[in-house]
């Protein structure tokens, strides 16, 4: 199970879980599960289109993130939030199927792309997602204040001559740059469950800011190294015990929440 | 239109200031000044340019023409002298927030090194006398307590100058008496210069030092002897209206002799006789 092949799984989860639940926390606090949900899915046809041409997959997962973050910006301009994401969503899938039905090897992409391959990780790409983590972090750390008013209170934030606008910017590249991390590893479907229920059982379960994102990161290591062990024992994938388990942790905590 | 007396130690000065929103003139040329440890009042109706107003001063508005003078200065800079209290606030139940740290949070904007000033914090928090619910998450408050904390948050910087949209609106009068009394000693014991918008200006007359009345973007300024009169108020409207006082309350009504005010007494007689 901590053999060197399944070494670089359990290193890239790590490193993943302490993104995704850092940034979860500020996903469930700004109510932007879709964005969430969304932005992964954005990234899947750069996945394709990667595997297309044959570039690294890391590169066209984030370039089409962050595209997806300039149409969401833009059509949010022009109309509703959720009617912009209901369009990327749509149109950027149409056209990961598209690059997919262009290249070889059509099932196997898709899998790898929607739920993730777990044991393909090599150690070239452990680099660049332990760069991108603590890159993540450390913004998130610097600007903990400033995001958790303006996610909370807008009006109060504006007040303090905080700008919204630049605020949502700055959360939904962070969150590009987490979702093209962690597709290649949990797939596109799942980056959501592990952003979004560590987070929000986490913030049943402490009132406390900070103390509640020190437990969102804790709950999506705890929900990826057991989801991790189930799969290796059971020969089952991995996506669904990320699915399974982040229900479950939100019920338990649900249940176990005293304030 | 009455200006206000003369002071040594303006905490805001509004002069001349316009504003066009979408085509539309929201404020026109409104003048007034506002004292250390005074308390102030921004009466008018839905549309009134109430909350623009209050965003000009915030800098979050922008402006056509006049100046906006925070402390002598420019808004840009002097808004760790601002407190602000917006009109409607409401928290999620779970949010990873207690009271005392929405307090706390009031002091975003200072720099890392200055760290936090919790002695600021405590004070806030016992100004409101919200020390009871600190520990409680904000979302579980009553919209009371909310409110209380939010006013708490904006005291935590230490502000000269503390502006209240809609502070009454939604409260019962017990409540709303509490708010009164609490501002009033804001004022005068911390001397911070308070600016609150009402519909009514009633409630607030007990601690009232200035009014600033709007009228369709444009206002009449001073204390309220010098701006609720009927020739002052005539003139902001536009069309003939009665001040009406009773107990000490004042009511502005229309003086239409055609209309609505010239009921018979008889007719109530008459009414009373059917039952």
């Amino acid at each position: 199970m901590f053999s060197s092949f399944l070494l670089h799984t359990w290193i890239a989860a790590t490193l993943l879980a302490i993104a995704a639940g850092s940034l979860g926390y500020f996903v469930v606090l700004r109510r932007s599960a879709f964005a969430a949900h969304a932005l992964p899915l954005a990234a899947f046809p750069g996945g394709a289109l990667a595997s297309l041409l044959g570039f690294a997959p890391l590169w066209g997962l984030g370039g089409f993130a962050i595209i997806g973050v300039l149409f969401l910006r833009i059509f949010s301009r022009l109309g509703r939030r959720d009617v912009a994401m209901g369009l990327l969503l749509s149109s950027f899938l149409a056209l990961g199927g598209l690059f997919l039905s262009l290249g070889r090897e059509y099932a196997a992409r898709v899998y790898g792309l929607l739920f993730g391959e777990v044991l393909g990780i090599s150690s070239a790409s452990l680099l660049p997602l332990a760069l991108l983590v603590s890159v993540v972090l450390l913004l998130l750390l610097w600007q903990f204040p400033i995001l958790l008013l303006e996610s909370t209170q807008p009006e109060l934030a504006n007040a303090h001559a905080i700008s919204s606008a630049r605020i949502e910017w700055f959360f939904l590249l962070l969150l590009a740059l987490v979702s093209a991390a962690a597709v290649p590893v949990v797939g596109t479907l799942l980056v959501f469950t592990l952003l979004v229920s560590p987070a929000a059982a986490a913030q049943r379960l402490s009132r406390r800011p900070y103390h509640a994102w020190a437990l969102a990161i804790l709950f999506a290591e705890l929900l990826s190294w057991s989801s991790i062990a189930l799969s290796y024992w059971s020969n089952w994938p991995l996506s669904f015990f990320v699915g399974i388990q982040g229900a479950a942790l939100f019920l338990f905590s649900r249940i176990f929440a005293r304030n | 239109m009455p200006a206000f007396s003369v002071s040594t130690d303006p905490v805001l000065e509004v002069s001349n200031l316009c504003v066009r929103l979408g085509g539309r003139q929201v404020l026109q040329d409104i003048s007034f000044t506002l004292n250390k440890g005074s308390v102030s009042a921004l009466i008018g109706e839905n549309g009134a340019g109430k909350t623009t107003l209050l965003r000009s001063i915030l800098g979050i508005q922008p402006w056509q023409k006049g100046s906006i003078r925070v402390l002598g200065k420019t808004v840009r800079g002097q808004l760790s002298q601002i407190g602000y209290v917006p009109q409607k606030i409401a928290f999620d139940p779970y949010l990873p927030l207690r009271t005392r740290d929405l307090v706390a949070l009031g002091q975003t904007g200072r720099h890392w090194w200055q760290g936090s000033d919790t002695a600021a914090v405590a004070d806030a928090l016992a100004a409101v006398q919200a020390e009871s619910f600190a520990e409680q998450r904000v979302g579980m408050l009553s919209g009371g307590q909310q409110q209380r904390a939010v006013i708490a948050h904006a005291l935590a910087r230490r502000p000269r100058l503390l502006l209240l949209d809609e502070p009454l609106a939604n409260l019962d009068f017990a409540s709303a008496s509490r708010l009164v009394e609490l501002l009033g000693v804001l004022a005068r014991k911390q001397g911070i210069s308070v600016l609150v918008t009402a519909h009514d200006m009633n409630p607030l007359l007990p601690i009232l030092d200035h009014l600033v009345y709007l009228v369709g973007g444009r206002a009449a300024a001073g204390n309220v002897a010098e701006v609720v009169r009927s020739d002052v108020l005539n003139r902001l409207y536009g069309y003939p209206v009665e001040v009406l006082q009773h107990r000490g309350r004042l009511l502005i009504l229309p003086k239409n002799p055609q209309q609505g005010l010239e009921i018979p007494c008889h007719v109530h007689e008459d009414l009373d006789e059917h039952d």
